[in-house]
């Protein structure tokens, strides 16, 4: 592929439960320190959930936050982190050839839950209702308070993809790339649920939201004793560019993004489907003309659900049946699910595997549920692997979307 | 003799003065804290840099805090700080 065609990244943004930088987050992740806590939801008392402790105010002003939303202070802060750590000469570039990608969940929830409680505080009466509560609730929100906050005037806008939002926030940017549409994305994934009741109140309905009496083991995929999701709040945004570009001015490679996949169920809301999950990790091996074997580490989707996390291992065994080398690993059970953000998250704090060639655990696995066995999953503490080149993502969400991405070391 | 609850330019310069503080809590207040002044004469869009977003939210707070409504035709009214206390006296005060 010519090079002008290859992308790569280049800078790492983000905010995660457990860390506010990579290098935060992945000391975290190789020591296994999780980070959940017990919040006060409006109606529902007590629950868990994984909360970001970085300073909103380092890049907006305390009026920017407070007619802004969550989701946008979570992506202006990324943004500034990816674009400080790409080590682009931001103020010479030409700020129309920047876009802005960022994959959701959802998004308005929080804020349209928020409005309707302050007008039932005045009987309510429609004239008490907020002003900003349509630039607040509108779907490119997120992206909209970047493009504003660092005055980008390339395409912003957000990709709604369930929890495999974060993956299409990437996916987009590299299209574009390649495309000659930019020449950088800022790409990845936000996620701010942790504001809405009516998000943990569907999943405690559904039978799908996590609870322990330790916080920090809640979140416990391919455990036998699992009970649901850890809804957490995050972000991560990638600087993306094409390869020519990077080595023309000898930036930091941090991988290249080599191949991707999309596809759907066209089943069910909410049960996955196995083999369409195959299917994807397959579309997304086939673009990167990879084997399942040359995969050295599969950072799983696993949300810590029980017919979830079995569906995606019975297609990881599928895929992965002829690959003795290859290693899964999970990053949710150390911080939850953060939605939107969860596959850009989760992809970076595996990153660094390209440099210390160590795969992090996945924690709290105690009782492996016998539905969930995988060969070379890693569990407690880190593995040093022989190979390290090649990390295979994933990200499926709500109504049947899968999405993989695959990311190599770069070798110059 | 006026009402005990009746209030003064003093006490509605001041709510305006909280107001401002808290839809624009990045404003410099300070040549408007230490009392009247020649500032207060002086656009409020100019001297703070509110925008006309945050003119609306003094409005909504004014509705919210104090239930006094100011219709649009009224807003240039709340143009500076004097001319909010001029406009909003008498509506505090039920005139």
């Amino acid at each position: 592929m010519e090079w002008s065609q290859r992308i790569v990244i280049t800078g790492v943004g983000l905010v995660a439960p457990n860390g506010n930088s990579l290098a935060e987050f992945r000391k975290h992740l190789l020591e296994g320190c999780a980070r959940i806590q017990r919040i006060d939801m409006r109606y529902m008392g007590l629950v868990l959930a994984g909360v970001c402790a970085f300073n909103a105010t380092d890049y907006q002003t305390k009026k920017e936050i407070r007619t802004g939303t969550r989701a946008g202070s979570i992506g202006i802060y990324c943004a500034h982190k990816a674009i400080e750590s790409s080590r682009l000469p931001w103020e010479l570039l030409d700020k129309s050839r920047v876009g802005i990608y960022v994959g959701i969940t959802e998004h308005g929830t929080v804020e349209t839950e928020n409005e309707v409680y302050q007008l039932s505080q005045f009987g309510y009466d429609t004239k008490y209702w907020n002003h900003h509560h349509n630039p607040r609730t509108v779907a490119n929100n997120p992206a909209g308070e970047i493009s504003i906050n660092l005055g980008i005037t390339g395409p912003h806008y957000t990709l709604g993809g369930a929890c495999a939002g974060g993956n299409l926030g990437i996916i987009q940017g590299v299209q574009m790339l390649r495309l000659g549409e930019v020449d950088y994305a800022l790409a990845g994934g936000v996620g701010e649920s942790t504001g809405s009741f009516g998000i943990f109140a569907g999943f405690k309905n559904q039978g799908a939201l996590a609870e322990h009496a330790d916080p920090n083991k809640a979140s416990r995929p391919f455990d036998r004793d699992r009970n649901g999701i850890v809804i957490s709040e995050g972000g991560c945004l990638f600087t993306l560019e094409r390869l020519d570009d990077a080595l023309e001015r000898n930036a930091k490679i941090y991988g290249e993004i080599v191949g991707y996949g999309i596809n759907s169920d066209a089943t069910n809301t909410v049960l996955p489907d196995s083999e369409r999950q195959a299917e994807c990790m397959r579309l997304a091996l086939k673009k990167a003309e990879l084997q399942p074997n040359d995969i050295d580490i599969v950072s799983t989707h696993a949300t810590s659900t029980v017919e979830g996390d079995r569906r995606e291992c019975q297609a990881l065994r599928d895929v992965f049946k002829d690959a003795p080398n290859t290693h899964f690993n999970n990053t949710k059970s150390f911080i939850g699910h953060t939605m939107g953000a969860a596959g850009a998250l989760e992809l970076a704090g595996n990153l660094p595997s390209f440099e210390d060639k160590t795969i992090h655990p996945t924690i709290n696995v105690d009782n492996l549920d016998p539905e969930c066995e995988l060969p070379n999953l890693v569990t407690h503490t880190p593995k040093k692997l022989q190979r390290a080149n090649t990390i295979l993502s994933n990200s499926f969400g709500m109504l049947g979307i899968n999405s993989t991405v695959i990311v190599q070391r770069f070798n110059s | 003799m006026n009402d005990i609850n009746e209030k003064t330019a003093t006490d509605v310069r001041q709510i305006v003065l909280d107001i401002i503080a808290e839809i624009a809590p990045d404003a410099d207040l300070s040549k408007l804290r230490g009392g009247t002044s020649d500032a207060d004469q002086t656009p409020l869009r100019d001297l703070l840099g509110l925008d006309s977003m945050d003119f609306l939210d003094i409005v909504m707070e004014l509705r919210k805090q104090h239930h006094i409504d100011v219709p649009e035709a009224d807003y240039p009214r709340l143009n500076t700080l004097q001319s909010c206390v001029e406009y909003l006296l008498p509506k505090f005060n039920g005139k």
